[in-house]
């Protein structure tokens, strides 16, 4: 990477953002991870993947998480190390009871058929934009987050 | 917070002499936009409008609610004997649409001159 990345980005470094929970808030944080993506110095492909997989994160916690309760926030938490970006997107809800296995590909013959929601399609997308995704339901019943790790070299580990 | 979405509605005729509806969105392309898409889509005549392409140049933003969208005007469309085309994507957001297999049952093309050379 150039000087200029190393010089803009300590060893690890966080930026925290805290969103209402209210459907187009997630652009905000798509926005900071976008950024401090480019300070690492993510190619613009996995800038953009890393956005998508923010903003669906950010969805499920407004939505599934705090259940659009205005009262409660989402915390997104970016911590940047030299060649890779982790994004944890915390709510107040329950979270999942088991972590799901790799998700298939949604059925698009059973959509257009009507045999399956439309919808639902976020958790994939999730899954296949970023190198790591882990969701964890929090002790207390609440504080649960989604775990996201995007890497500068895709292939690595 | 989300840009509201905009639509309207352009009625072309391919090289090869078909009528072709094209639906300009302007905006984000999520939750709040089913008036927008499946809205303007349910304007248009299922009799003269058989083939309709979907105009993403000026769209910056798609989440999986919007996709969900693009999804039910696909099923109305082919219930309707319509087919389905769309052209201005972000490449990442071609790939996006390709990954959840909305390629399928619409052609994606770079550009509107590309479409209509294939309609």
């Amino acid at each position: 990477m150039s000087e200029s990345k190393s010089t803009s980005v300590p060893k690890t470094t966080a930026v925290e953002v805290r969103l209402p929970s209210r459907m187009g808030f997630e652009k905000v944080a798509m926005a900071t991870a976008a950024a401090v993506a480019k300070l690492v110095g993510f190619h613009e492909d996995r800038v953009e993947d890393l956005k998508t997989a923010v903003a669906e994160a950010c969805i499920n916690a407004i939505e599934h998480g705090n259940r659009l309760n205005e009262k409660l926030s989402v915390g997104v938490v970016l911590s940047a190390g030299e060649d890779w970006l982790e994004v944890k997107v915390i709510d107040d809800g329950k979270g999942l009871s088991k972590q799901p296995g790799k998700l298939d590909k949604p059925d698009i013959d059973r959509k257009m058929l009507g045999e399956e929601d439309p919808r639902g399609m976020g958790m994939f997308l999730i899954q296949a934009l970023v190198d790591e995704a882990e969701w964890v339901a929090g002790t207390d019943g609440k504080s649960s987050y989604v775990r996201l790790v995007i890497r500068l070299d895709k292939d690595a580990e | 917070m989300q840009s509201v979405t905009k639509a309207r509605v352009d009625q072309l005729t391919s090289p090869a002499g078909h009528l072709v509806a094209v639906l300009r969105f302007e905006g984000d392309i999520a939750s709040t936009s089913k008036d927008a898409v499946l809205g303007t889509y349910q304007a248009l005549s299922k009799e003269t409008a058989k083939l309709v392409l979907l105009d993403f140049t000026k769209v910056d933003y798609i989440n999986s609610s919007g996709i969900a969208l693009v999804i039910q005007m696909m099923i109305e469309a082919s219930n309707s004997g319509q087919k389905v085309y769309a052209f201005g994507l972000s490449p990442h957001f071609t790939k996006v649409f390709t990954m959840v297999g909305i390629t399928k049952y619409a052609g994606l093309f770079p550009g509107q001159a590309e479409a209509l050379a294939a309609l």
